[in-house]
């Protein structure tokens, strides 16, 4: 099977992507391993950050409405419980549907498979109820499951701090928020929802251990410095969960399989595809967004997606030069918007960085 | 029942816990309730269930971890088939789910 434009992955990149090509007038084809597209987005309960066009204010889940209910107004061809595991030569695509795998030849590829939770390494990490941060988030705001009572967050930087908070919402108790650096690493209004719900922060401190014998019963906490826990200053606290939120990394493993070029680049989660200014990689056709294309945020991967889209719309003929590039400085510059301020001015950075490098 | 005390009933931004259907599930031999859509995983923590697994060499228990299918240490066997991700795998009525020992074994579904 020939398509256009097939794009990997249907979170925020991936469907603002798909948007994008089939209003360029493309031939598009969306898959998603899951059974409902949408990505994370629908266990984000916050609001979102950003300018009007961002849809500030929104809560990711109703972002996630959206962009659902567009693609099916668009009629984009969108296949659901379908996992692509794998890249052949020409960007062929080999998508597992129904059981069988399907080999489609895109003109255009787009990878936006996301990004996953690091793992945090300490004395009883593997023990039942020491998960992700992320997958608590999901067990509440999505299946609405408490995955425990007396909850412990490891990492105090935006994800650690909204998920502690949206626990509580949902009826757990959270007993505190563990950072190694000496500040929190979260926006202060995130922050201080937590503050103003009476959870103590304990900052220059990490979990020592997590005990118990077939769930976690207690966890230890101590102060860290120099990189080392201070004998001495070990506190224990009973919890049934142990949160960890120490950052994600881009799944790139389908870029890694179509031979794209891959850097170190710690601002962005680790390992990465490099792109172009265009979202495009140093293979000829194959573009990234999102997560993938290094961690940021929903509204950054949406822009991204939109970008790459536009990209290949132009590169296919469906939009002349001009527009292509009236469109593609739009994108970008609400993209530099997004990557404004204390925390943006490194991911700004580390994106200028990638693109000079060149592919 | 636990299922009770762990579903998130009431909740500030997504109101009131919608009545789904019920179906049931076997659990190592033992009937429970799940809600229809809901993710195996999810059944099994509204029903106090931590423990999917047992790895291969030092026999420990594994459970959720990532609750987005990109771990895999949570899987299980499920209806005779090894493997299976519980965390993006909804529930069926009858559906037969068993602790995985190790990689697992094929069964066959009773």
């Amino acid at each position: 099977m020939k398509r256009e434009v097939v794009i990997i992955g249907g979170g925020p990149a991936g469907l603002a992507a798909a948007i994008e090509a089939k209003k360029d007038g493309c031939d598009v084809l969306l898959v998603d391993e899951n059974r409902r597209a949408g990505g994370q987005l629908f266990k984000q309960l916050h609001k979102f950050f950003g300018s009007r066009a961002h849809r500030a204010g929104v809560r990711g889940i109703d972002i996630g409405k959206q962009l659902l209910q567009e693609t099916e107004e668009l009629g984009i061809d969108f296949w659901l419980n379908s996992a692509c595991i794998g890249i052949f030569p020409d960007k062929r695509a080999a998508v597992l549907r129904d059981g069988k795998t399907e080999i489609i030849e895109a003109e255009k590829l787009l990878l936006c498979t996301g990004g996953a939770e690091n793992p945090l390494r300490f004395p009883g990490w593997t023990l039942p109820g020491v998960m992700g941060a992320g997958a608590a988030q999901t067990m509440a705001n999505v299946q609405r499951v408490l995955p425990g009572k007396r909850i412990l967050m490891i990492g105090s930087g935006n994800v650690g701090v909204i998920v502690a908070y949206q626990l509580l919402q949902a009826g757990a108790d959270v007993v505190g928020i563990v950072e190694g650096m000496p500040k929190i690493g979260a926006y202060g209004v995130h922050a201080a929802k937590i503050r103003r719900a009476g959870i103590p922060f304990y900052l220059g401190s990490t979990i020592a251990e997590a005990k118990g014998t077939d769930h976690v019963e207690k966890a230890v906490i101590a102060k860290f410095e120099n990189g080392q826990i201070v004998k001495g200053t070990e506190m224990e606290t009973d919890v049934d969960v142990i949160c960890v939120a120490v950052g994600l990394r881009p799944l790139s493993e389908l870029a890694q399989m179509a031979g794209v070029q891959h850097d170190f680049i710690p601002e962005m989660g680790g390992w990465m595809p490099l792109h172009n200014a265009d979202m495009e990689t140093s293979v000829p056709g194959i573009y990234v967004a999102g997560d993938t294309a290094g961690v940021e945020e929903a509204s950054t991967a949406m822009d991204e997606g939109r970008l790459a889209a536009a990209a290949a719309a132009e590169a296919l003929g469906h939009l002349t030069k001009e527009q292509a590039e009236e469109k593609k400085a739009e994108i970008r510059e609400r993209l530099d918007s997004l990557r404004q301020g204390p925390f943006g001015d490194r991911r700004m950075a580390a994106k200028e960085r990638i693109i000079k490098k060149g592919v | 029942m636990e299922t009770d005390t762990m579903r998130v009933l009431h909740h500030p931004i997504l109101g009131e816990l919608g009545q789904d259907d019920y179906v049931e599930i076997i659990v190592d031999g033992k009937k429970l309730q799940a809600k229809s859509g809901e993710t195996i995983a999810a059944a099994l923590m509204a029903n106090g269930i931590h423990i999917h697994r047992y790895t291969t060499k030092k026999h420990e228990p594994r459970g959720v971890f990532c609750g987005i299918g990109q771990c895999t240490d949570c899987v299980m066997t499920v209806n005779g088939k090894p493997n299976v991700r519980t965390c993006i795998t909804p529930v069926e009525d009858g559906m037969v789910i068993e602790t995985q020992q190790g990689f697992g074994k094929r069964g066959t579904k009773e």
